[in-house]
């Protein structure tokens, strides 16, 4: 929204301020659970792990309360225009941001379970990845809060990387497994985990989407670039 | 105006309809205050198309040129085209009487003349066409139906008009102006004395209308814009800011001026 033109009805300029700044505080809730759970898997702290497992409740309580804040909006006020394609984007973006707290809370609990076993596998892409789809979650939520489609463009653009460096875990861990049956256990969480991130990313890419469209009216286009490539991966046969 | 069907300017459109009406460079005066600035604008045929803008932004006048309702006023004067079928409307010798069977109007207020019901839609007929008793009765049922008026008062067709309901009156009203068969209908605010269902009912029958019409519509409601109209005209200090499909212009406008008007964010 143009910040320089104010709604003639106060009421309703504070009601999209106030929606807006839901948004914000959900994605700031989101990237903690998030930052916690990857704090937790590289240090190996179950702890902190069952901190976010518990906090994930909260998420979601809050999706909930935006969504009834968002309908109501829409019911009372009507939006048309810009207003109407941002409290949209609002109530879409909430349930991007509950889905990503699942997957935070699910890295979690991996986590718990992997904190049962000796580690035999380095996580540096891990970290790596982790480190990637945090900043994109980080610019999404900022790109949202100041209705900026650049910082958008950007997210939506960065996704690949995370999609390539996916695919580059899933055949390192592959070959763990390979190299030694034990390790398939811990290595099977360890994947989950990998595609979790994955889907935050994917999540975040959405939201930027649904930034994009609030904020100029326009769509970004269907296609893409995709980096995933693991569903077509086949293991070499020993 | 031999020449006039070969004067319209391919017009981009993005549904493809033929326009009925094709208004070129209008500039509207009242004496010297300029109420139109050089207005251009497509009424697609059987489409239903919304004036909106605040009041004074000629939204209103234009629809009284596309009759030439101003011709009743003196100082008024239109230039420019209104190409109606290709024809000039603007141009001097048009057949007043004729352009306004053509072009019907249906005001803020009902209008129904102190007579019967069955009188107030046989009236302009007569004026126009001379029928034989019984298709005069056939034409009179035949308007109400398409009013959706019939049901209500063929029972009572020799009652005064002025003992109906305002919704209902203003259905006899539309039915009054479709009883001359029009091919145009203008609406100046049709619904804004009206309660919400009989606003439904109207806007239904609009919806119905438009098969058979091309209806413009000038409303402050837009809502009902939103609701009824298949193309959308914001007007501002007498200029057409931007005229888009209805979808178009209230979810993503292209005009930071409509926007701000929509969204109610004029200052």
């Amino acid at each position: 929204m143009p910040e320089d033109s104010k709604h003639i009805l106060t009421s309703f300029e504070t009601d999209l301020a106030r929606l807006r700044d839901m948004i914000a505080a959900m994605g700031g809730m989101v990237e903690s659970a998030l930052s916690d759970a990857v704090r937790a898997l590289l240090s190996r702290d179950a702890e902190l792990a069952a901190r976010v497992v518990e906090q994930d409740q909260k998420v979601d309580a809050e999706e909930r309360v935006i969504e009834q804040f968002a309908i109501r909006i829409l019911a009372l006020r009507q939006p048309v225009a810009d207003d109407l394609r941002h409290v949209v984007a609002a109530l879409k973006t909430t349930t991007d941001l509950e889905r990503i707290g699942d997957y935070a809370a699910n890295v979690a609990k991996r986590t718990i379970v992997l904190n049962q076993v000796t580690p035999t596998y380095p996580l540096a892409s891990l970290a790596q990845i982790s480190r990637l789809v945090q900043e994109n979650l980080k610019l999404t939520i900022d790109a949202f809060s100041e209705s900026d489609a650049t910082k958008a463009t950007t997210v939506w653009r960065a996704d690949q990387m995370i999609d390539d460096l996916y695919t580059t875990i899933f055949r390192e861990l592959i070959t763990y497994m390979m190299e030694d049956p034990r390790n398939i256990s811990p290595c099977t969480h360890l994947l989950f985990i990998a595609k979790n991130l994955e889907r935050i990313g994917d999540h975040a890419t959405n939201m930027a989407e649904l930034t994009f469209y609030a904020t100029t009216g326009k769509s970004l286009p269907d296609i893409r670039p995709k980096g995933d490539l693991s569903a077509d991966y086949v293991a070499p046969q020993t | 105006m031999p020449d006039a069907v070969a004067r319209i300017e391919p017009v981009a459109m993005s549904d493809a309809a033929i326009p009925r009406i094709a208004v070129r460079g209008l500039r509207f005066y009242y004496g010297e205050t300029a109420a139109l600035r050089d207005v251009s604008i497509d009424l697609p045929d059987r489409q239903t198309t919304a004036m909106i803008g605040p009041s004074g932004c000629g939204k209103s006048t234009l629809l009284r040129v596309l009759n030439r309702m101003y011709d009743l006023y003196p100082g008024q004067r239109a230039e420019g085209e209104v190409l109606l079928d290709g024809e000039n409307i603007l141009a001097p010798g048009i057949d007043l009487n004729r352009l306004r069977r053509r072009v019907g109007m249906v005001f803020q207020k009902p209008t129904p003349f102190p007579k019967s019901i069955y009188e107030n839609v046989a009236f302009g007929v007569r004026l126009h066409e001379r029928l034989s008793r019984a298709a005069m009765d056939e034409r009179v049922e035949w308007s109400l139906t398409r009013a959706a008026l019939w049901g209500e008062v063929k029972d009572k067709l020799k009652q005064s008009a002025s003992a109906l309901s305002g919704g209902q009156q203003q259905r006899l009203c539309i039915a009054r102006s479709i009883a001359v068969r029009p091919q145009v209908l203008l609406l100046d605010e049709p619904t804004s004395a009206l309660d919400p269902i009989s606003t439904l009912k109207i806007e239904e029958l609009i919806d119905e209308l438009k098969r058979d019409f091309t209806i413009a519509i000038v409303t402050h409601n837009m809502q009902q814009a939103a609701r009824c109209a298949d193309r959308v005209a914001f007007f501002y200090l007498g200029e057409l800011v931007e005229c888009a499909p209805a979808t178009e212009l209230f979810t993503a406008p292209r005009e930071r001026r409509t926007q701000e008007y929509i969204t109610g964010r004029f200052g």
